[in-house]
């Protein structure tokens, strides 16, 4: 914490003009000293001037020229590679997922910065925190990607987003479903479909155990718990038991629970009486359901809709709608700790005086938030604004390993389509360089704002 | 520019805590519930790495059949086999591409921009505001912009595709970053200190050397770190740049990922491999990590 970017000055006069022998007569910074000659000067930057000359300046001015001209370079097109980049459907594609990304990640990041960097200031564990959060940043942006590649998996016994997502969905309703299942029907059968739902064909008495076969359940549906099924045992109680009729290689008996016959775990089960709903109960992994305290009475049991439903996988995150979200997602994942850490080291520079002065006034603690904290913030909000636009259009490494290269199309923005056309198969580096130089006006302005910031405080 | 200059402490670290009206806030909301919210969140970030780390531990096979998590009931299926079937791959190689790529650029950017900030700072030279705005105006150059140009010349000298080509690209494009946070420092430096040893007839060259370089430290310290981390964990300059001999890990990991679902093993280990550098460099030395980023926000 001695050394410090933002207040040199100080410090290093308290280290260095105890010993100097100028004594107390400093020069002023703006007043220049006996220096060298430019030609020494020039010495000094030269090397900087021609890597930056030859890398950075000249490039620029050879892209203008060059996006002039068509894929082969001696063909002159005028402004025709810029047309495309406005009328290609693909492209167009592109540009709206450019736009999407500027609207949406600067905000959602300098906002969960700000969030963070409040929740933060008084909890022990803070440094924790901040290290966890701001520790993306120093990962490469590939492993960025593999890291979320692996997140979005769409099975949810692999990828992690899945596998809260349908925990979450499993907690608030039936895990288990049977697509395609239906009960075995027929004269002798006890059970029909209905409307989607499978229901007993006459009401049945409490104490009278209820068999409902089913079929056509697909063998890699099956659960791996189900356990041989079991006819319910006669009781008290309304019970029964919902089994998989069907006898592998053959034999049994229809409508009957034979020895190799599994149960159905997890299907929810209605007792109905005069339309509605008396008891619900879900079935064992033998497939045996019991209604406890049930009033004496005849029902129709039914085995509602939500049964024969596929069963919730989760999000598919790397299709094409959800991909460009998705991506976002893991931008922020990257960049939030930046924000944090700024806005943290800005809220630590407001006065405190001000802040009290406020609360004498009489001001609420949101009043003293939003009208003295967030403005006296704007300036380092601002940055970090700023910065995540620079950043968003600029995106390239997320969108290129993340994306799938099926989906790569829906997920495109500048960046990427550049390299695209230029390198990775397009060939085409008139519409490469249109594409670059199309990059630099979209950062343009924020290059001005630089510049006149730094003016405006270095004066 | 503004927080460098308006920023206090430039810390991860939260320094002792400070009563203000956002504290109070957080107190009224209750500290039992931002404390739970606070944890889920710090989950949040730490799971999706914790995945990589554990997936890499684990044999294709396992991997295909049931997630990471599941680890934590049965811990005894850790193994380094990806990593052993990653270094027999010919990984190896491409780890030390990385190095010869980030390690000499690093040098080259702090040296060559140490001079240029120094020129900037305490040099008059006609030109010399305009030429620095000029480098605050390249800080946010899209890279994107010298790739075809370059990609070209290279061709023309013979460089494409090597080493130095990646990087003298590096060092380029790291230049305004670079002398716009040493020039910002430098400035800082008692002009006592400079004129003294003028005075005493030192050189230039002397000066640079013996007061601005070790007055200097923390920037570069900064600078260097944060130059070298972005370097490393390039993608885009190297996929152009470097042909296969002389690829970083990135590119390599990257050649990959077409069959992301057959390569998991080779993937996983390869990217918690590269980051494993950057990770502790970034916890040994996040004080002047946070410093740089603080600095140079304007990028």
């Amino acid at each position: 914490m001695t050394e410090r970017l933002d207040g040199p000055q100080a410090p290093l006069e308290d280290d260095t003009s105890g010993g100097s022998a100028s004594g107390p007569d400093e020069t002023p910074r703006k007043q220049r000293l006996i220096g060298p000659s430019p030609t020494v000067a020039l010495v000094f930057l030269l090397p900087a001037a021609v890597l930056l000359g030859i890398w950075v300046v000249y490039p620029i001015v050879y892209s203008i020229f060059r996006s002039l001209f068509d894929a082969a370079g001696s063909g002159f097109v005028g402004l025709g590679n810029y047309m495309t980049i406005f009328t290609d459907p693909s492209m167009l594609t592109t540009i709206r997922n450019n736009l999407i990304w500027v609207v949406v990640a600067p905000i959602i990041v300098t906002t969960l910065g700000l969030i963070f960097a409040v929740l933060t200031e008084r909890i022990k564990w803070a440094t924790a925190f901040k290290l966890i959060v701001f520790m993306p940043m120093a990962v490469s942006l590939m492993a960025a990607g593999v890291i979320f590649r692996l997140v979005y998996d769409e099975d949810p016994d692999k990828g992690v987003a899945n596998a809260v997502l349908t925990t979450i969905h499993d907690t608030f309703s039936s895990s288990q479903g049977y697509p395609e299942a239906r009960p075995r029907e027929g004269d002798q059968s006890a059970v029909a479909a209905d409307k989607g739902a499978v229901v007993t064909k006459q009401p049945v008495q409490v104490g009278q155990p209820v068999l409902i076969p089913i079929v056509g359940i697909k063998p890699q549906i099956m659960p791996s718990d189900a356990q041989p099924a079991k006819a319910a045992p006669p009781g008290n109680d309304l019970s029964g038991t919902v089994w998989f009729d069907f006898t592998a290689g053959g034999g049994g008996k229809n409508g009957a629970v034979d020895a190799s016959e599994k149960g159905l775990p997890g299907m929810t089960v209605e007792a109905v009486k005069d339309g509605t709903v008396a008891g619900t109960a879900t079935t064992a992994d033998d497939g045996t359901f019991r209604f406890d305290g049930l009033p004496a009475g005849s029902y129709v049991v039914r085995l509602p809709q939500s049964n024969f439903q596929a069963a919730y996988h989760g999000l598919t995150w790397l299709g094409p709608t959800l991909i460009t979200p998705a991506i976002i997602g893991a931008f922020i994942w990257v960049w939030a700790g930046f924000a944090m850490v700024l806005i943290a080291a800005g809220l630590a520079a407001i006065p405190r005086d001000s802040l009290e002065a406020a609360r004498i006034d009489g001001a609420t603690e949101w009043q003293v938030f939003r009208r003295i904290t967030v403005p006296l913030l704007s300036p380092v909000l601002l940055v970090v604004f700023v910065t995540m636009i620079i950043n968003t259009l600029k995106v390239f490494d997320l969108v290129f390993i993340i994306a799938p290269p099926s989906v790569q199309p829906q997920s495109n923005v500048v960046a990427l389509e550049m390299w695209r056309v230029s390198f990775g198969g397009g060939n085409n580096q008139g519409l490469g360089s249109a594409l670059a130089i199309f990059l630099l006006i979209l950062v343009l302005p924020f290059m001005i704002m630089n510049i006149r910031r730094f003016r405006r405080e270095d004066t | 520019m503004t927080t460098a200059t308006a920023a206090a402490p430039a810390e991860v670290h939260a320094g002792a805590p400070r009563r203000t009206v956002i504290t109070r806030i957080v107190d009224r909301l209750g500290g039992g519930a931002v404390q739970v919210a606070l944890v889920l969140l710090g989950l949040f970030w730490l799971v999706p790495t914790l995945g990589l780390m554990v997936v890499s531990l684990r044999s294709v096979k396992v991997n295909s059949a049931e997630g990471w998590w599941t680890i934590f009931t049965k811990p005894a299926e850790l193994t380094i086999e990806n990593y052993r079937n990653l270094l027999a791959s010919g990984f190896t190689s491409s780890f030390w591409n990385t190095v010869f790529i980030t390690v000499p650029t690093t040098i080259l950017v702090i040296g060559i921009a140490a001079m240029a900030a120094y020129a900037f700072a305490w040099m008059d030279f006609p030109g010399r505001d305009l030429g620095f705005l000029i480098v605050v105006g390249l800080l946010i150059v899209p890279i994107q912009i010298a790739l075809i140009p370059v990609a070209s010349f290279y061709g023309g000298v013979g460089i494409f595709g090597t080493i130095p080509g990646v990087v003298l690209f590096h060092v380029a494009f790291g230049l305004p970053f670079a002398i716009f946070l040493l020039r910002n420092f430098f400035v800082g430096i008692p002009a006592s200190l400079l004129e003294a040893a003028r005075m005493d007839g030192a050189s230039e060259v002397k000066i640079f050397v013996r007061v601005v370089f070790p007055l200097g430290k923390p920037a570069i310290a900064s600078l260097g770190i944060f130059q070298f981390l972005w370097v490393w964990n390039d993608m885009l300059i190297a996929l152009v740049f470097a042909n296969p001999e002389n690829q970083p890990m990135t590119k390599a990991l990257q050649s990959q990922m077409r069959q992301f679902g057959s390569n998991v093993d080779i993937l996983s280990s390869g990217a918690f491999l590269s980051l494993i550098i950057p990770l502790v460099l970034f916890f040994a030395f996040q004080r002047y990590f946070v410093q740089g980023m603080m600095a140079g926000s304007v990028k």
